[in-house]
């Protein structure tokens, strides 16, 4: 039987590289062996986009892309088709979940430097496939035709009416129509359900090429190839086969339980994974109250609104999410991992957690007056962190110190005095007072050796 | 289990952004559905279908379906439930034209599949107990939850008339005139305990129907834990005998 089997791996192998691929990218593919909790996303992610796949094929099969059916057509897949409304609350959940995943898997690249050299591509593929997603995301959104579907791709279309000159012909070249209509959602069910998930598998496998041609990062943010045995194996490195496949088994299941929690319990989350305003058909004539985004849209939705011109609102969102493609090149300190930058870099990656955090609350939420003031302020924030991080890249002068504060102080402060209107004064000095102590603390307090220093790099992964 | 389970996602429920549309919170009217009280549910099956289905449609429901859902039989079905002449297996439509009634009331009535998912069950609640007098709306009747609604009072024969007390209020600028409280003038068919029965009735019934996979899903759900539970064991364990030869 064994002479059978190796015989035909044999075969495959002198017509297809089988064995050689599973070497290269699985049992002999050396992976550092302290890998912690955080580096079971980047598998979860593709376990979800496989969920995503098959429950999408088994939803196509039910789905019409019609304004007339389609709406529909979703209540007799939750109510008549057979475990209907198992498969769609799966890819419902599992839309959410992609970007809880993707979240958490971007959140560990930035903590452990893992976009430094050499690994640039892997962040640049990377962001490409999160564009995607996005992309993929909102389009799916409309799909089931709802009152909320109907009025956030409206809103969301529009965006690209800001462009100068062309913005209004592009926006109706995109819905093949002056508003969102059937002509819209025919055309955003073919990019959801071929052409954009072709594009991220295309992605995932160039993201994954690039990854194992470099080899993967680690908490310690050492290279792992550095230091290898006389057969040239990694000394810190197990095989990817079986160490890492059992391990993100183990993940997997314990990701699975904590998704048929939701799937099972809370399909609709508290109105933030299925909004209510989407039960009801899609309906021009009747704006919803709030139009709000689902929720992993609402921090750059934050900071579209925190700046009352369309345009430069929208230009804006567009920079919070461009300026991630630039991580590599902002951030040059040569340390990866934050357990070795200095406690400056720690308290500016917690802020940025919050202010992420904080813009998908204000998001959600209708844009009060105090509200609009604080989406601005953490808009700041959130640019501020990329400022801070490359101020760090490497030890600076006082006189950078001074000129960083006077141009960035002096920006924001002019924004300020622009926007000023009478019996606001209170509110925006207040909210002044944010981005004035972030760059006073972060640009300043690096110059303190306490704050400001970076710890020396162990030579081996310490776990 | 499954009780405490459902008990914790419906105190989940008002964590999440509040949507309910427009028109007053009224804390005084809290409503819990229990969608495990089958004959509460075939009640308000069965109201519904005497005092809601002339004018509102649940057009993505089946009778079959609510019946077979409910423990009926399809004679059962037949006899109690449809009084349009349609097959069980047909969906819940209604036979008035939309343009007619467009033209009665100012507006269609909507279909009610969805209700509950989109204004949860405590609007709907809070609709059907707090219709009042009203001398100026063409019905007649005004409501608190949804001022200004064109619906007319449908149950008033069962609940009776309520009158409004009102009270001024200081909003900040310039007094404004609100309610406080309705208050039973003149008594109906039922006690005011009766009607808020039917109430219930009626909004676990709508809770139901839009969601019929919600009766199983929370049973499915169960068993897919426990066993995703003894897969993870299995999984860690694995894992465990792997790596302990590492480091």
């Amino acid at each position: 039987m064994k002479a059978y089997f190796e015989g035909l791996i044999g075969w495959i192998d002198a017509r297809f590289p089988l064995t050689r691929l599973w070497n290269e990218h699985l049992a002999q593919y050396y992976a550092p062996k302290n890998f912690n909790f955080w580096y079971f996303f980047g598998s979860l992610a593709l376990l979800v986009l496989v969920l995503q796949i098959v429950t999408g094929i088994f939803l196509t099969m039910h789905y019409k892309p019609d304004a007339e059916l389609a709406f529909a057509s979703l209540e007799y897949i939750r109510r008549d088709v057979p475990l209907g409304w198992l498969i769609q609350y799966m890819h419902s959940t599992g839309a959410s979940f992609f970007f809880i995943v993707v979240y958490l898997h971007m959140f560990r690249g930035i903590m452990y430097g893992s976009f430094k050299a050499p690994r640039e591509l892997i962040w640049l593929l990377g962001m490409f496939l999160y564009m995607a997603l996005m992309a993929e995301a909102f389009m799916g959104y409309l799909l089931p035709w709802g009152n909320m579907s109907y009025w956030g791709a409206q809103v969301i279309v529009n965006l690209f009416s800001t462009i100068p000159w062309v913005g209004p012909d592009i926006a109706i070249w995109l819905r093949g129509d002056f508003a969102v209509s059937d002509a819209t959602l025919t055309r955003f069910f073919a990019l959801h359900v071929s052409a954009i998930p072709l594009a991220i598998l295309a992605l995932v496998a160039l993201h994954l090429m690039a990854l194992h041609e470099v080899g993967s990062n680690n908490p310690d943010g050492v290279e792992i190839k550095d230091h290898k045995d006389a057969d040239g194996k990694p000394l810190d490195g197990v095989p990817f086969h079986p160490y890492y496949t059992v391990k993100d088994i183990w993940g997997s299941v314990a990701f699975l339980f904590l998704f048929a929690l939701v799937v099972f319990f809370a399909p609709e989350m508290g109105g933030y994974f299925l909004e209510p305003d989407n039960f009801t058909p899609a309906n021009p004539l009747l704006t919803p109250e709030h139009i709000v985004p689902v929720w992993y849209f609402t921090p750059f939705y934050s900071i579209l609104r925190a700046i009352p011109d369309p345009q430069f609102g929208a230009l804006a969102m567009l920079l919070s999410i461009l300026i991630l493609f630039f991580l590599p090149w902002i951030d040059r300190n040569p340390v990866r991992s934050v357990r070795y930058r200095s406690p400056l870099f720690k308290l500016n990656l917690i802020l940025f957690v919050v202010t992420f955090a904080v813009l998908g609350y204000l998001g959600f939420n209708p844009p009060t007056p105090l509200y609009s003031e604080l989406a601005l302020r953490f808009g700041e924030w959130y640019f501020l962190f990329f400022i801070a991080l490359w101020f760090f890249s490497r030890p600076r002068r006082n006189i950078e110190r001074l000129a960083t504060l006077v141009v960035v102080l002096g920006l924001i402060s002019l924004y300020d005095v622009v926007r000023m209107e009478p019996g606001h004064e209170m509110l925006v000095f207040l909210g002044w007072l944010m981005p004035a102590s972030f760059v006073a603390i972060m640009i300043f307090g690096s110059g303190i050796e306490k704050l400001g220093r970076d710890l020396p790099v162990p030579d081996r992964v310490t776990e | 289990m499954k009780r405490a389970l459902l008990l914790a996602i419906l105190c989940l429920g008002p964590a999440g952004p509040a949507f309910a549309a427009g028109g007053a919170e009224l804390p005084g009217y809290q409503v819990v559905v229990d969608l495990t009280n089958r004959a509460s549910l075939q009640r308000g099956a069965k109201y519904f279908m005497n005092y809601c289905l002339g004018c509102h449609s649940v057009k993505y429901s089946r009778y079959s379906r609510v019946g077979e859902d409910l423990g009926m039989d399809m004679e059962m079905v037949k006899d109690n439930l449809i009084f349009t002449g349609q097959r069980v297996s047909e969906r819940m439509e209604i036979a008035m034209a939309p343009e007619e009634a467009e033209r009665w009331f100012g507006a269609k009535p909507p279909d009610l599949s969805m209700i509950a998912r989109q204004k949860g069950a405590t609007y709907v609640y809070q609709y059907l107990m707090t219709f009042y007098a009203d001398e100026d709306r063409p019905w007649g009747v005004n409501n608190w939850r949804f001022p200004y609604t064109t619906m007319p009072h449908v149950l008033w024969r069962e609940q009776g008339l309520q009158q409004a007390q009102w009270k001024e209020i200081d909003n900040g600028n310039g007094t404004k005139n609100v309610i406080e409280s309705l208050t039973l003038e003149s008594p109906g068919l039922k006690t005011p305990e009766e009607y808020k029965q039917l109430v219930i009735d009626i909004t676990s019934f709508l809770v139901y129907v839009s969601e019929p996979a919600r009766l199983t899903r929370e049973s499915v759900g169960t068993w897919v834990l426990l066993f995703l539970l003894v897969l993870g064991g299995f999984a860690y364990f694995l894992k465990r005998e792997y790596w302990q030869d590492v480091h």
